[in-house]
């Protein structure tokens, strides 16, 4: 078997994936709408996400939520395979000073086309899941 | 039926933008990397591009007088709609081949569907958004689907 067929084998449902805990800050915000050309002021202009448009503080941008349900899964996977396919929506917001944990769980294997569908969630503090969704990942076949 | 979704509106199902071509490289790749915080070396070094960021290469560039006051670049690829208060969307993206710095990507952006729903406490209006990206061979790299909410 190669390696990666192996590795296939060997996989449960329900396993867990390890997760990441993120603290993003007003910095990391800023870099990140920065990086995008986003000039929403709901993301660096507090007054105005407060005030105006009745948030209670900086909001985390729903697409960098959705690139750590990514970076969950492919830190699990490694050099063995590609993410496929990804299904999300940001259900509930997000602002700095809350402390976000990304994770995941396999829930379902496809031998046949060697896939692993891997239910995946951001949640907050309180336990609440913010960003659900379901990564496809293909498993290559080595060399 | 008291339907909110005139012929008019629904004519403009299957309206396409003009493609936008861009270059993909190391230095933005390397600063999406570092801004989301990726722990990966070879996004750090920029030498292939995470998923996802097609997100900020294909993020609409506007001068600033076509901002609205908070910020925000007025979508042209959509109608105006009869209701406004936007909800929680979802995203689905195919992944097809890896990107990598100096490719060149053309995408594209479709008005794929408009459909109304009842929702609980009144009518919602869901639309669909299809972006295709294909590389200099017109292989396609990345699709993407958003599906945004109304209310």
């Amino acid at each position: 078997m190669t390696v990666n067929a192996e590795r296939f084998a060997g996989l449960r449902v329900g396993e867990q994936l390890s997760g990441r805990e993120y603290t993003p800050d007003n910095v990391q915000l800023m870099l990140y709408n920065a990086a995008l050309w986003n000039g929403h002021r709901i993301h660096f202009d507090e007054p105005y996400a407060k005030n105006v448009e009745g948030y209670p503080g900086l909001v985390i941008a729903g697409p960098m939520l959705g690139d750590w349900l990514h970076q969950c899964v492919e830190e699990w996977l490694g050099e063995d395979g590609h993410i496929f396919s990804i299904d999300y929506s940001n259900r509930v917001a997000t602002y700095i000073g809350d402390v976000l944990t990304a994770g995941g769980e396999i829930a379902a294997l496809r031998p046949e086309t060697r896939e692993v569908e891997i239910d995946v969630y951001i949640k907050n503090q309180s336990g609440d899941v913010v960003t659900p969704g379901k990564i496809v990942v293909r498993l290559a076949d080595a060399g | 039926m008291s339907g909110l979704l005139s012929e008019e509106l629904l004519s403009t199902i299957g309206r396409r933008a003009a493609p936008r071509r861009e270059i993909v490289t190391r230095r933005d790749i390397r600063k999406y990397a570092v801004a989301t915080g990726n722990r990966q070396r070879k996004y750090l070094d920029g030498d292939e591009a995470p998923p996802m960021f097609h997100v900020p290469l294909f993020w609409d560039v506007v001068e600033l007088a076509q901002l609205t006051p908070d910020g925000v670049s007025i979508d042209s690829l959509l109608p105006k709609f009869p209701l406004e208060k936007a909800m929680a969307g979802g995203l689905n993206i195919e992944y097809h081949k890896s990107v990598y710095p100096g490719d060149w990507l053309t995408s594209t952006r479709t008005l794929t569907d408009i459909y109304e729903k009842k929702g609980r406490s009144g009518s919602l209006i869901f639309y669909e958004v299809v972006m295709d990206i294909v590389d200099d061979d017109g292989d396609l790299v990345i699709r993407e689907k958003t599906t945004r909410i109304l209310r």
